[in-house]
């Protein structure tokens, strides 16, 4: 199974890491002593020698003797079981009633969970010694009144964790499934809630036994825990305490032991943490999988006599894992002109939301942007290029806009959203306040918020989702923008308030004459908006075209595939809808050659080992692709005739029967 | 063969004075074998309705039934729309199929590996953690889940729109293909019109809790009665088409 070997993997690194291995000797070394100490050395922590009473460290005794002469070094390793013993039993007592309360409103239902949950906010409420100092005067001075008092001082705590994480995951559509599905509350629980929470409940009960440990020292030595003759670490170190100035080891043995003892608990939860932490880690790639592919790209743009609002060439992101480097992003080229809209579309993970990011220089360390070529308004904005931040962050500021997918996690949900768009141009203009709240107003009201005065006075959760994307599009044109950045901007939108936002998008586009860079997996919606479309695969630009080439003149066979795959209000009804077999490529593990020939239906030897580089092959129009000329007949599109524009469409769109894990099966059905 | 029945269904949420009306005495009818498109923006109460029906949100007023008899919970089944959330993560799939099974039932593990065929899946997949699938190799498992319980209806909650739309095809087709197959009753709901236009063969257009149309698909899409149905459709995008102000 290669979930468990990557699992047990995951332990073996923590393990050999530093804090592992200290975490694991400690907590092995207080379990050992704990249950040899007391058969060794029991005789010799109770032996009175009378002749040797309240004696400094010597060799017989390494860190001196008590009142009655005991020596104190094996009293502390004696007391090792009781005190740990102890501690570890407080803290069972705290998980089992924590972990019931936390549970029960699964179990018992909405109501009675709802009194549950108040009994334990209550409970939290209450300092946790105070607590069990509470509950040592209830349940009587002596080891179980602390043991109680400990373990029901640790339940509320572990219960809110408990309660707080059974909602997160009850929450989630497969607990909703089960209970559609018929299955009982109490193997919900079992089989699908625990699980789920088991790995945070082990560190937390972990480091729970460490403060237990704490706590019962605390107890004992307010004399409130472990009565005489029995003793524990508390005990020693009050005793101890009382001779301090006599001589300071006997106190400080029983001290070091509390301490070791709590840190070997707190070690432990610590690096079990870090080993379920670390679940991101790749395994088993090299990192020149990645490096081999980047094939500088030597087309040159095409140059036109203005200078363009964005140029960037060879474009590169990558990111150091575990397993190397990655590089989603390989050699991106792409202009934009004043005014003008470019879209680009792509399949989740080829690389074009970072893209955008890397041009915003949104992406952070340690993510690195390398690119022969990345000017923004004639400003260089490559890292390591002598410039003055200010300046740069200045031009950004002002002149470079970003538009999010979701606009409720992009504003701040504590401040006006007036204020918030006023921020922008007291930051970067100096604005006044009123000018700039004035201005906000404006451009509320030009992204056409009704009520726009009232509208800014209120805050993000008070704006629908729509009107929210359209005051981060104000936001975004507070400083007069010569470029807007919208990623995947009408995605979480309905239909009609999409159409809204694209409508603003196209106005504010028109009216102020601003560079437009649309992200999007929906080739529909570029094609409304944009006037060049380029289509990224697997970290690369595979095709570059107009959009009114785009429904039936494309020449990648991807690009064909993609807007075959969307259904449309003119689909057939009755054929299956045309499907791109297989899925993209992994950027740890690219194929050689072009990254789409396994899912391809022209691949060839050629392109299985060579990478097709983008080539222009009509004015403003480039493709990479070594059977360019064959697309249009393999790929037909999905379009019934009404629709069509240039009589592009050819042979008969065969049905397809192919699933997304099949690999390479021709796509839309062969030219007959 | 079932038909779905919804009488005057009410959903509120919260007190009678503060809470909202989710779903707004709802009449609708799926008819046996056949699937309803259930269409309407975001906050209309389209999944309200559909939790509804599998018992999931309690109803505050109205009756769902099932060819004239209350619902049985292990009749009707639904499928979510996050592919990431509707699997439990610590387990395999093939568990995952087997939950809804009669516990005992002999044969449960070539009941999986037969679900799993019907969905496009490879049998020996049944090993699979949900983190080594593709979105939409979960959105199949999830189907397969379900129709595990032998349901004779099916409630889809916008089960594409977290998925990319190279990957939507083919869950798609799936599911037209399975519901054809075996008869199903479905209430399918989505807010992408192009997509309940293809798999739907009645549409209900739902607006504030309220279905405001209703009937076979290609009347209401080519000729709506209803002054938000034809808002709705105006908004659908179409390539190349300007977008007017």
């Amino acid at each position: 199974m290669p979930v468990a070997s990557h699992a047990s993997k995951r332990w073996i690194g923590a393990l050999r890491s530093p804090l592992g291995i200290t975490a694991a000797v400690l907590l092995v070394a207080v379990l050992v002593l704990a249950v040899v100490a007391p058969l060794i050395w029991q005789g010799r922590a109770d032996a009175v020698q009378s002749a040797e009473i309240l004696q400094g460290p010597s060799s017989a005794h390494p860190v001196g003797t008590d009142l009655l002469g005991r020596d104190i070094f094996a009293r502390v390793l004696v007391a090792t079981r009781l005190s740990v013993g102890l501690a570890l039993l407080a803290t069972a007592i705290g998980v089992t009633t924590g972990l019931l309360l936390g549970t029960a409103p699964v179990l018992l239902g909405r109501r009675a969970g709802r009194w549950i949950g108040a009994l334990i906010n209550i409970a939290v409420a209450f300092p946790a010694l105070l607590l069990a100092l509470f509950f040592a005067v209830i349940f009587g001075v002596g080891a179980k009144g602390a043991v109680l008092a400990i373990g029901f001082a640790t339940a509320p705590g572990f219960a809110r964790l408990t309660q707080t994480m059974t909602a997160t995951v009850s929450s989630r559509d497969f607990i909703a499934a089960a209970r559609v599905a018929g299955i009982g509350r109490m193997r919900i629980l079992a089989r699908h809630v625990l699980p789920n929470i088991a790995e945070p409940l082990v560190v937390s009960a972990t480091m729970a036994a460490g403060t237990a440990l704490l706590s019962f020292a605390s107890l004992s030595f307010l004399g409130l825990g472990v009565q005489a003759p029995s003793y524990d670490w508390g005990r020693l170190l009050g005793e101890g305490l009382a001779q301090i100035y006599v001589h300071p080891a006997g106190a400080l043995a029983a001290g070091i032991a509390v301490v070791l003892a709590a840190m070997a608990f707190n070690l432990s939860g610590e690096a079990v943490a870090r080993a379920i932490g670390l679940r991101s880690t790749h395994a088993g790639k090299r990192a020149e999988t990645a490096t081999d592919h980047q094939i500088a790209q030597s087309e040159p743009e095409p140059d036109a006599s203005d200078q363009p609002l964005l140029a960037v060439q060879n474009l590169q992101v990558s990111f150091p894992t575990a397993s190397g480097e990655v590089t989603p992003v390989r050699g991106v080229s792409l202009t934009v002109r004043k005014g003008e809209a470019i879209g680009i579309v792509g399949e989740s993970g080829s690389g074009k939301s970072l893209t955008a990011l890397a041009i915003a220089q949104l992406i952070e360390r340690p993510g690195q942007v390398r690119a022969d070529r990345l000017d923004f308004l004639g400003a260089d904005l490559r890292e390591g290029v002598e410039q003055s931040k200010n300046e740069l962050r200045r031009l950004l500021g002002t002149s470079l806009s970003m538009v999010f997918q979701d606009p409720m996690t992009s504003l701040n949900p504590t401040q006006r959203v007036g204020r918030q768009l006023a921020e922008v141009v007291r930051e970067h203009q100096g604005a006044d306040r009123r000018t700039a709240w004035r201005r906000a107003v404006d451009r509320l009201s030009a992204v056409r918020i009704p009520g726009a005065e009232r509208r800014a006075r209120q805050l993000p959760h008070e704006f629908s989702g729509g009107m929210r994307q359209r005051a981060m599009i104000g936001m975004g044109v507070m400083a007069n923008p010569k470029l807007i950045i919208a990623d995947e901007p009408t995605t979480a939108l309905d239909v009609t308030v999409q159409r809204q936002v694209l409508q603003l998008l196209a106005n504010i586009r028109a009216a102020e004459d601003v560079g437009l860079l649309f992200i999007s997996h929906d080739v529909t919606v570029v094609g409304q908006v944009c006037d060049r479309v380029l289509v990224m695969y697997a970290g690369r630009v595979v095709e570059d075209l107009p959009t009114e080439a785009l429904l039936h003149d494309a020449r990648h066979p991807y690009t064909r595939a993609l807007v075959a795959a969307v259904p449309d209000m003119t689909t057939d009804r009755d054929r299956p809808l045309a499907v791109i077999p297989g899925r993209p490529p992994d950027p740890h593990d690219l194929p050689t050659g072009c990254p789409y020939a396994p899912r391809c239906p022209l691949a060839s030897d050629q392109c299985r080992q060579e990478d097709p580089a983008l080539t222009t092959y009509a004015a403003g129009r480039r493709v990479a692709c070594w059977h360019a000329d064959l697309a249009p007949a393999a790929v037909p599109d999905n379009r019934t005739a009404s629709d069509e524009t240039n009589g592009l469409v050819q042979g008969d769109p065969v049905a397809s029967e192919n699933t997304d894990d099949q690999i390479a099966a021709p796509l839309g059905g062969e030219r007959p | 063969m079932r038909e779905l029945t919804f009488e005057d269904v009410t959903v509120r949420f919260g007190s009678r004075r503060l809470g909202t009306v989710a779903v707004d005495g709802v009449n609708l009818v799926v008819p046996a074998g056949q699937v309803v498109g259930l269409v309407g923006e975001s906050g209309s109460g389209k999944s309200t309705l559909a939790r509804a029906a599998v018992g999931l949100a309690p109803l505050t007023a109205g009756r769902i039934l099932l060819d004239g008899r209350p619902v049985q919970r292990d009749k009707l089944q639904m499928i979510f729309q996050d592919p990431y959330s509707a699997l439990d993560p610590r387990m395999s799939i093939g568990d995952s199929i087997a939950e809804p099974m009669p516990r005992k039932m002999p044969g449960r593990r070539a009941e999986v590996a037969r679900l799993l065929e019907l969905v496009g899946l490879a049998a020996d997949r049944a090993g699979a953690r949900p983190d080594e699938l593709s979105g939409g190799q979960r959105q199949r498992v999830a189907l397969a889940r379900a129709l595990a319980g032998r349901p004779e209806v099916i409630v889809a909650d916008e089960i594409t729109s977290a998925l990319d739309v190279s990957i939507q095809g083919a869950v798609l087709n799936v599911v037209k293909d399975l519901q054809r197959r075996m008869r199903l009753t479905m209430l399918f709901i989505s807010h992408n019109l192009a997509v309940v236009r293809y798999v739907s063969d009645i549409v209900a257009v739902m607006r504030q809790g309220r279905i405001v149309e209703y009937g076979p698909v290609e009347q209401v899409l080519t000729d709506p009665r209803h002054e938000y149905t034809r808002e709705l459709l105006e908004a659908v995008p179409r390539p190349g088409v300007p977008l007017g102000n």
